[in-house]
């Protein structure tokens, strides 16, 4: 059992079953009429050959073809999907498991932030009265490789972050489109021994880095059994249309047996309805279709339904994340997912705030709390994310792992029981025949045990400013000073050797280093 | 009368009606004429096809920006708004190429680039150009280099727009403008670009003629850029 995450006990069921079903029933005839608008010649022969009815047509530049799915090729490939689905990690008991009828939730982070967001402490002088300041400075650095080893080295010591997406985008001179992915992945898994999740940017190295992700597994099979990585395909572009290159990887992957996530992300407002009925039958078209596509390149194939329907914001049309309807979608579409018993990856904590702040905080916790209260397996972008994905901020994760404890805490059992029913009473019955009628003793037990939620361990000292970016600061310095748990010497060689592409700066054993 | 019907032009400009079918923003607007129906109206009216382009969709197109910097109108409002006075300018079309004055501000091709499919932004700023009286031919997305030149070159276009959202595809901006230098072009098209990873420090290394930050920018700088 994954002893990562935490249970929901109830999930929160914000549609009943006839809603479920309602819904169900408009995204299947969705996928009928007007269909799907697929751009993947392969896609579209394996979707006919199950039955679906097919008319070319061209779109721009681009063949398509119109592809009217009828509900039971869809049924058929629904009754295939493993409903346990296993994250491998480099230490066994990183391993996430998720259930599609369970309640466990994990957190993770991602995306591919172009920016990494600095934090320096400098001093300033009042021009009113001469007093010193140290206010923190805030400084937008373009991502690279070394963020992002620095970023999942940061990530193994969150207690919090359950799986790991490459979350900042690396911008180096010397990164081409050719040596990317090999060296995203061996950056990821060099410093972290949770899993490993995220797309691939060229199908032709996908081959590289599956080899990789065996050499750390220890074999073919072992990686089969122990998934070190696992993918994420962005296999739809809303409404309604499969991408020809994304649907190429995603074949592949479902062949390989590697678990991959559908990730489909429509903008209520803009590439969707903004209501949530109207996005929730979209986006759970899209998901359907995506998983349809997996299952028949190979049926049995571990696959994860990843809705991330977000809103559009009504006066520049960008995402917009910490709002009450990003929930109501996330919170519906996990319900969908485990009606149909497909393991469900989610979203929680994208600030739309591009700093760190009062309106990060608010926009963060308000999903944090929200989201996993419906259950979904996996929940993504949860870390340090701002300017809605566009910028990482090391300090905002940390801040943002305390604020899932928070949220995990919240969703613990209310504890109610005889035994506690009858403590209770013996308690008030003793204290109110004590000296002082106070119920401190008590609680030391519970103290003792960790019961007791700790509070806010990042507060500052002053008395008319805000520290606590600084004191965070502090934090992120003695964590990054903490040595990575690198691959071993023996497995580093053997990658170096084998897979081509990987910059030797990236090699921890390097003589030179 | 003249002037009640461009008056309901620019109304039905506020409204974002294209036609008679459509909804306006207040309840119980569909049946009553849109903006394609009262700008046929008005030329068989005889009404100067200057006064409806200037006082009719040029004026609704500046009140719903005028709204939209108050805060009243949204993005929404404002595309709804540029589709409406589209229709209106194909109704004029034909009168305007006879006029010989077709295109009103200048064409411009707009195309997403090579390898990248993201065109949230590019439609808006398509959409947008189209509302502010430019004729924009939209190639869609992933568009190869030599494809929009092709088309720049084809269509007579002053002025191409270029849109990129990932750092793995912003590379391919400057293969157009390279196209464009060696096609001989560069002189009579210029180029706009745009997209969340690119800036003005960007525009200028690939020698593209100017920077858009949003669809605004794009029509500032586009009416700059082809001397309105
Ligand atoms: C929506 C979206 C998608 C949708 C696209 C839907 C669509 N119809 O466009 C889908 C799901 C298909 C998608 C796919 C992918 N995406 Co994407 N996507 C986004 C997202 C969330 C929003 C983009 C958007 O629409 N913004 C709203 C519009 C209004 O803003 P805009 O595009 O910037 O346009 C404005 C201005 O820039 C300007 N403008 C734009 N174009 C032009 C042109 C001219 C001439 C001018 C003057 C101005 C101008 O005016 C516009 C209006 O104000 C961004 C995140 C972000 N914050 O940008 C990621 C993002 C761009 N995607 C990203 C990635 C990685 C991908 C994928 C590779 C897979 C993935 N991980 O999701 C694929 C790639 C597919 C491909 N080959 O292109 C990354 C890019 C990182 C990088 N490498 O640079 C981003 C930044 C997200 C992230 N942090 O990971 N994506």
């Amino acid at each position: 059992m994954s002893e990562r995450g935490i249970i929901v006990h109830k999930p929160y069921a914000r549609l009943n079953r006839e809603q479920i079903e309602m819904i169900d029933k408009a995204s299947l005839d969705l996928l009928e009429n007007p269909g799907i608008l697929c751009y993947h010649e392969e896609s579209v022969s394996l979707l006919e050959k199950a039955g679906a009815k097919v008319k070319s047509t061209r779109e721009g530049e681009h063949d398509a073809w119109w592809v009217s799915i009828p509900a039971n090729v869809i049924k058929e490939a629904l009754d295939t999907v493993p409903s346990k689905v296993t994250l491998g990690a480099r230490k066994p008991e990183n391993r996430v498991i998720i259930e599609a009828e369970g309640n466990r939730v994990h957190f993770g982070s991602g995306s591919e932030t172009n920016y990494w967001l600095e934090v320096k402490p400098e001093t300033f002088v009042s021009k009113e009265n001469g007093h010193e300041r140290v206010i923190p400075v805030l400084k937008r650095n373009r991502g690279n490789l070394d963020y992002l080893c620095r970023s999942a080295h940061l990530a193994e010591q969150l207690d919090n972050l359950d799986f790991f997406i490459r979350n900042v985008n690396v911008q180096d001179a010397d990164i081409t489109t050719g040596n990317k992915d090999v060296n995203v992945f061996f950056a990821s898994l060099n410093n972290i021994t949770k899993p490993v999740v995220s797309g691939v940017a060229d199908i032709d190295q996908l081959e590289k880095v599956v080899r990789m992700a065996e050499i750390i597994a220890g074999g073919k099979e072992e990686l089969i059994e122990n998934p070190v990585v696992s993918f994420i395909t962005s296999v739809i572009k809303s409404p309604l249309q499969v991408v020809a290159e994304t649907a190429e990887k995603l074949i592949a992957i479902a062949r390989l047996g590697l678990p991959v996530v559908i990730s489909t992300s429509p903008q209520g407002g803009s590439t969707a309805p903004i209501d949530e009925v109207g996005m929730v039958a979209q986006v759970n078209a899209e998901a359907l279709a995506g998983i349809t596509i997996n299952q028949l390149a190979n049926p049995g194939a571990p696959v994860i339904y990843g809705a991330v329907p977000v809103r559009a914001r009504m006066d520049d049309l960008h995402d917009m994340y910490g709002v009450p309807e990003f929930c109501h979608y996330n919170m519906a579409c996990a319900q969908m997912a485990r009606y149909y018993k497909v393991p469900c990856y989610s979203t929680a904590g994208v600030g739309d705030a591009k700093v760190p702040g009062i309106q990060a905080s608010v926009e963060k916790m308000f999903t944090y709390t929200a989201v996993p209260f419906a259950a979904p397996g996996l929940i993504h972008y949860a870390f340090g994310l701002l300017d809605k994905t566009q910028t990482f901020c090391p300090e905002q994760a940390i801040l943002d792992n305390h604020k899932i404890g928070m949220a995990k805490f919240l969703y613990r059992e209310s504890g109610v029981n005889e035994e506690a029913i009858e403590r209770t009473k013996k308690t008030v019955e003793e204290v109110m025949h004590s000296p002082y009628r106070m119920y401190a003793r008590y609680a030391r037990g519970m103290l003792r045990r960790g019961e007791i939620f700790a509070g806010f361990p990042f507060e500052g000292e002053s008395e008319d400013q805000d520290q606590t970016l600084l004191v965070v600061h502090e934090r992120l310095k003695e964590l990054e000073a903490k040595e990575p748990q690198y691959l071993s010497a023996e497995i580093c060689k053997q990658i170096f050797e084998e897979i081509p592409g990987l910059l030797p700066r990236l090699n921890p054993y390097k003589e030179d280093k | 009368m003249s002037k009640e019907l461009i008056e309901k032009i620019v109304e039905s400009v506020l409204q974002g009606r294209r036609n008679k079918d459509d909804e306006g923003i207040e309840e119980g607007l569909a049946g009553e004429p849109g903006v394609a129906e009262l700008v046929e109206e008005a030329l068989e009216a005889g009404i100067d096809t200057n006064d409806i382009l200037l006082n009719g969709l040029s004026r609704g197109m500046e009140l719903v920006g005028q709204k939209y910097e108050t805060g009243e109108y949204f993005i929404p409002d404002m595309l709804t708004a540029a589709e409406a006075v589209e229709a209106g300018m194909a109704v004029m079309e034909p009168h305007l190429v006879r006029e010989g004055t077709s295109g009103a501000k200048g064409k411009v091709v707009m195309a997403t680039v090579e390898k990248d499919l993201h065109d949230i932004g590019k439609n808006l700023v398509s959409i947008m150009l189209k509302g502010a009286g430019f004729t924009v031919i939209d190639l869609g997305i992933d568009v190869p280099a030599a494809r929009i030149v092709e088309a720049a070159e084809e269509e007579g276009a002053g002025l191409v727009g270029l849109s990129a959202l990932l750092n793995t595809t912003m590379s391919n901006m400057s293969d157009v403008v390279k196209e464009l230098e060696e096609k001989g072009l560069r002189s009579q098209i210029k180029v706009i670009i745009g997209g969340a990873p690119t800036s003005e420090d960007f525009a200028r290394e690939i020698g593209a003629d100017s920077y858009g930050k949003d669809a605004f920018a794009a029509i500032r700088e586009a009416e700059k850029l082809l001397n309105n």
